[in-house]
């Protein structure tokens, strides 16, 4: 078996008062889609921001790709986001000054991408999750379920190692839930990234290849019992 | 809808401007911050008038300067002799005084006239005496002893620096004035229509930007507010109502603005006796901004919030879903745009050629053509933004994000900059026609600072070894020249007049060319602008009656005007051609050179001048002299202008801010895709500097347009100033530096990751 | 769900054959367990004694596949009924995971590991389900569609019983 992509041990984080994790581990592997359980306020995005290094943990490791992020500086960190991993929200991520397109060719630019060539493959994305028909409007214009999935495509256009979803589908009906969340499995493993999915939703997280429970801030790794 | 349901409708909005936890007090209090700035400025333009009367009646309560009137002396006169003179740039207002009688007048603010060798002092003057800088002023008083202190109503400001003397060698022909009482003066110099010109344009160019600045500090949340009025839509509010409660949220948000104004004008107020502009100080009472102007300030600036208010709902459709910006599809119009700008040349090119006496309709013509013009940038420029925003695309992503927040909303923008360009524009303006009018109103004195920096004349003193000695040997002179003169007549007493000046050949060079000069030579020297030249061997009747022969040896040579800039027909006499004669009643002139690295040599120099004579003038010489009341309105511009770039700068720091803060999950979430910090603080940058560029290049346009204007009004040639444009451009270029500078921390601040998690 | 009426609907397209019946049935809804023969003429029988389908034509020959059978006014009114009736909603309520909580707690025994368990069960059922869905039809994705949303909600029940576990161990304990 090859060496896992992420991995995080003993993670501890509060916030002030709050202790938002404690010793919580989790590893991912290579195009895996893992999903990330819990009740409110568990720690569920907590986890998932210190394992994407927008949160530095107290204690603890989190290595990818043979690299502790913890130890990163804060500009590493800001270029392994952009070019290794790829998020989507739950709402709000896009700009709305911007058209879809130029939100989905924005982390392409901020890859120093000439526009022209960020915006055509911006576009296929935009074909790949079936939205071509919003590219020129503004993400005040246009649905949630179109909204997200243009989130998804800006996620996955520079062909992320890993995918960060905290409750992607949190705001959608079911159908248009699981459209999203069928689309960014596929594109996903097309793509070999791995997906690390933050829900409370079960039907979401039956997308996933494995689960993980987060409760009081502590992981519970299921897989030997099922 | 009933009365009351409408009151109730606007306490509701009254109640929401200062609700709604942190957030909403944060802009509760930034809504009253700004709005009491601009009304503090307003207040305290409106008080400045008032002030300086207050002012200029305490100066002509003790009044002194008599002119033709004579007073015969009795029990009630009072001789009175002017010492003025300066400290470090600040002028000091001194007087000997010796009484004639036992009911001699006590000028204002003394109560008693202090005896001689005592010495009554202003406050301000104390406090330099008690200073480690005190000794540098001591020699000046002649050893008097401080007696006691002039009150405020003797003294024109708390900052002046003032004494009064008493001196019993004081007699009516030394220069003293005899006086019966204090006051009655003539009324000073007044302005000439240009001036007056210049004052109301100046009210306009600094108020009109305080009164913009109003308009967009009652706007500060306008975002957050539109959200919260369609909440309210959502649970049932119709349009009349949302109408009202928003008039009743920024009009409570513009009357906290005036209280808190009124606040800072009342703090400010304590704090004005504290600086000294333009050698001017005021008392925090003379701070008084009449009654009716304040009423119409305190009415007006929340009835400008309803209006302002109500405009921007118009542009706006609350809608129960939220809320949606009707703002970006439209093309805005640019007709009625141009109607302002152009009325306002239309009232301003007729007036060609204004002269003095020109009054009525010619001066309210120009401000009104300046005001409609200075508004029309105000119209103007969010067309302009507009239409050269537009259709930008491309570059980096910093500029693509700011292009597009700016062409979103241009409206918002161009709001923010409106003050600026109106500030800008007006300054152009104005300051070009100062630059057009600078000739008249500054001339050339004719003096030469490169042979001497310092004159002092004494009228009676026929001891020059022992002036030079004492000048000599004061700090920081490195040179010091001294001539003796007198007035003489050729051949009887009504002859033509001529000069008679002793010195050596080093002092007497400095008034004519001498080819060759020896102890013993005289030299007779003509004005080529009206020679006269008095031949050798010619008897001379000097002032006092005593007669001198000028010697046959005397040489013709060619007069040169002296440091002072004067030339004149006259016989220059070396000690050697007079012998041990005294020839009547000879004036000493001095001329030093300074150590220009010595900052505190003029200073030494008067000292040494009062430890001669306390009443002998020492004149600083400056080759050029600005019209007094001409500096002083340029130099209220610069400092207005700077004053009033401040307040729009903070009112676009907030307003930056507040954009941050309402965008912190979208910045949070730009930074946690892995966005450059850099980047959005460029961003911010060129989101500062798209509006500001468009403002500056309208401003430009408008201030050349206006400072044409107004040069062909006073009939001077129309030159544009570029360094005054250049000069503007910086500003607003250094503006938009400061602002994203400033509102980087928070942008720093906002874009940790846990900005994520607000809402 | 009423087999019975399944078969009208089926016949009220067209009269056919019993061997035609159970093909459609089983192409359309017997995924899992196809219907047995037996069952099916027994259904077709109750459905004749009950006066909603007649036999429409009887074939020459041997076996009881020989009948065709057609569907009869009162049938499809039957059907129609059927389509219009709510189901009666089903507690489902899980007595046997309920009593296997209770117990445990009783007994002093992990509740919240058993629960967890039983999730990660349902969760590996609704993996598998959403798999099929993905790859299947559209009828097949309405049918996982179906058993996935019951068994969320049996994810839900558990979710719930499991922040509770504290206040329900405190009632059977008492
Ligand atoms: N920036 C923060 N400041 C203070 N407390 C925080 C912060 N971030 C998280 N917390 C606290 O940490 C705990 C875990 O929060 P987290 O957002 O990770 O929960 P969650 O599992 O994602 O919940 P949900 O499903 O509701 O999104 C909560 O108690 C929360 O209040
Ligand atoms: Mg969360």
């Amino acid at each position: 078996m090859s060496a896992p992509l992420l991995v995080a041990e003993g993670l501890h984080r509060s916030f002030g008062e709050t202790v938002a994790l404690v010793d919580a581990a989790l590893r991912i592997d290579e195009g895996e889609v893992v999903a990330v359980l819990g009740s409110s306020g568990s720690g569920k995005s907590t986890l998932l921001h210190c394992l994407a290094g927008i949160v530095r943990p107290d204690r603890g490791r989190v290595v990818f790709d043979g690299r502790d992020l913890v130890t990163m500086s804060d500009a590493q960190r800001s270029a392994l986001r952009r070019e290794q991993f790829g998020f989507v929200f739950q709402f709000g991520q896009l700009v709305p000054e911007l058209t879809c397109l130029e939100n989905v060719a924005l982390p392409l630019r901020l890859a120093r991408v000439p526009r022209r060539e960020a915006e055509q493959r911006a576009g296929q994305w935009l074909e790949r999750l079936e939205v071509t028909e919003v590219a020129d409007k503004r993400p005040g214009e246009v649905s949630g379920g179109q909204g997200q999935r243009v989130a998804v495509a800006r996620a996955l256009v520079t062909r992320p190692r890993v995918i960060f979803a905290d409750e992607p589908t949190g705001a959608l009906d079911s159908l248009n839930g699981e459209r999203v969340m069928r689309l960014l499995t596929e594109a996903a493993r097309d793509s070999g990234a791995a997906v690390v999915l933050v829900t409370h939703e079960a039907r979401v997280a039956a997308y996933s290849d494995r689960e993980v429970v987060v409760r009081d801030g502590r992981t519970r790794n299921l897989e030997v019992a099922a | 809808m009933t009365g009351r349901g409408a009151l109730a409708d606007l306490a509701m909005g009254a109640r929401m401007a200062v609700t709604g936890g942190r957030e909403g007090w944060t802009r509760a209090l930034l809504t009253a911050v700004g709005v009491g700035i601009g009304v503090a400025m307003l207040l305290l333009a409106t008080a400045v008038p008032g002030a300086l009367d207050a002012r200029q009646a305490r100066g002509d309560a003790r009044d002194d300067l008599r002119l033709g009137e004579q007073v015969a002396a009795g029990p009630g006169t009072l001789l009175v002799h002017p010492v003025d003179n300066e400290f470090r740039g600040t002028p000091v207002r001194g007087r000997l005084l010796r009484p004639e009688g036992p009911a001699a007048p006590v000028p204002p603010g003394l109560t008693a006239l202090p005896a001689p060798g005592e010495v009554v002092v202003s406050p301000a003057l104390r406090r330099l005496l008690d200073s480690p800088d005190g000794p540098l002023f001591a020699p000046r008083l002649g050893g008097a002893r401080v007696t006691g202190t002039i009150a405020d109503e003797g003294l024109a400001g708390p900052n002046e620096l003032a004494y009064y003397q008493g001196d019993d060698r004081l007699t009516d022909t030394s220069g003293a004035t005899r006086l019966d009482s204090f006051g009655g003066g003539l009324p000073g110099e007044g302005l000439g229509p240009v001036l007056m010109l210049l004052v109301a344009v100046i009210f306009v160019v600094l108020l009109l930007p305080i009164a913009v600045f109003l308009g967009s500090a009652v706007r500060y949340g306008g975002e957050r507010r539109d959200r919260r009025l369609a909440a309210l839509r959502l649970v049932g509010a119709d349009t009349t109502m949302v109408r009202r409660i928003a008039a009743g949220e920024a009009a409570a948000g513009a009357l906290l603005g005036v209280a808190v104004g009124i606040g800072f004008l009342l703090a400010g107020r304590q704090l004005v006796p504290l600086v000294t502009l333009y050698d001017i100080s005021v008392y925090a009472s003379d701070i008084r901004p009449p009654t009716a102007l304040l009423l119409a300030v305190v009415l007006a600036v929340p009835a400008l919030a309803v209006l302002v208010a109500m405009l921007a709902l118009r542009a706006v459709v609350v809608e129960p879903l939220g809320v949606t910006r009707r703002g970006t599809p439209v093309r805005r119009r640019l007709w009625w745009r141009l109607l302002l700008p152009a009325a306002g040349l239309a009232l301003l090119l007729p007036v060609a050629g204004l002269r003095e006496g020109d009054g009525g309709v010619t001066r309210w013509l120009v401000p009104a053509g300046a005001v409609l013009l200075l508004i029309g940038t105000v119209t103007v420029l969010p067309w302009l933004t507009d239409l050269l925003v537009r259709r930008l695309r491309g570059g980096p992503v910093s500029w693509q994000l700011a292009v597009r927040r700016v062409q979103l909303d241009s409206a918002t923008s161009a709001r923010l900059v409106n003050g600026i360009a109106v500030a800008v524009a007006g300054t152009i303006g104005l300051q070009m026609l100062f630059a057009g009018i600078a000739g008249d109103f500054t001339t050339a004195s004719g003096q030469d600072t490169s042979r001497a920096q310092v004159q002092v004349q004494f009228r009676d003193q026929p001891d020059l070894a022992g002036v030079l000695r004492q000048f000599g040997g004061a700090d920081g002179v490195t040179a010091v020249t001294g001539t003796l003169s007198a007035g003489a007549n050729a051949g009887s007493p009504d002859g033509p007049p001529v000069d008679v000046r002793v010195g050596d050949c080093a002092a007497l060079a400095e008034f004519a060319h001498l080819d060759r000069c020896v102890d013993g030579d005289t030299f007779l020297v003509s004005d080529p602008r009206d020679p006269a030249v008095v031949p050798a061997g010619t008897m001379l009747t000097v002032e006092d009656g005593s007669r001198w022969r000028v010697p046959t040896t005397a040489r013709p040579a060619q007069a040169r005007p002296d440091p002072a800039g004067w030339m004149q027909n006259a016989v220059l006499v070396t000690p050697g051609a007079v012998g041990p004669r005294v020839l009547g009643p000879l004036r000493t002139t001095v001329y030093l050179q300074l150590d220009p690295a010595d900052p505190d040599a003029v200073e030494h120099v008067r000292n040494a001048a009062a430890a001669i004579d306390l009443t002998t003038p020492v004149s600083v010489l400056s080759s050029t002299i600005e019209s007094p009341r001409f500096a002083d309105i340029r130099r209220g511009l610069a400092i207005g202008t700077v004053v009033t770039l401040l307040l729009i700068a903070t009112s676009m720091l907030v307003g930056t801010l507040e954009q941050l803060r309402e965008r912190r999950r979208l910045l949070a979430m730009l930074v946690a895709v892995g966005t450059r910090r850099s980047t959005l603080g460029w961003s911010v940058l060129w989101q500062t500097a798209l509006p500001v560029g468009v403002g500056l290049v309208l401003a430009a346009g408008f201030g050349l347009g206006l400072g044409a204007a107004l040069l062909r009004m006073v009939q001077a040639p129309i030159t544009v100033a570029w360094p005054v444009v250049a000069f503007s451009v910086g500003l607003g270029a250094l503006t938009v530096l400061a602002i994203t500078g400033l509102s980087l921390p928070l942008l720093w601040r906002l874009t940790r990751a846990d900005g994520l998690r607000t809402e | 769900m009423s087999i019975g009426q399944t078969f009208l609907g089926l016949l009220e397209a067209t009269p056919r054959h019993g061997y035609d019946i159970k093909r459609r049935y089983d192409e359309h809804f017997g995924h899992s367990r196809p219907v047995a023969y037996g069952q099916v003429y027994a259904t077709l029988s109750r459905l004749l004694r009950g006066g909603l389908v007649e036999v429409e034509a009887v074939e020459p020959g041997e076996g009881p596949d020989r009948k065709r059978y057609a569907i009869t006014e009162a049938g499809v009114a039957d059907v129609a009924q059927w389509l219009a009736r709510p189901e009666q909603p089903e507690p489902y309520l899980q007595s046997v995971l309920y009593t296997k909580v209770v117990l445990a707690l009783l007994t002093g025994r992990e509740a919240a590991e058993l629960l967890d368990v039983q999730r990660a069960e349902h969760l590996r059922l609704m993996r598998e389900l959403t798999r099929r869905k993905r790859g299947g039809d559209l009828a097949e994705q309405l049918i996982c569609d179906h058993a996935l949303f019951h068994l969320e909600a049996d994810l839900r029940w558990l979710e719930l019983t499991t922040a509770r576990l504290d206040e329900l161990a405190a009632r059977v304990r008492a």
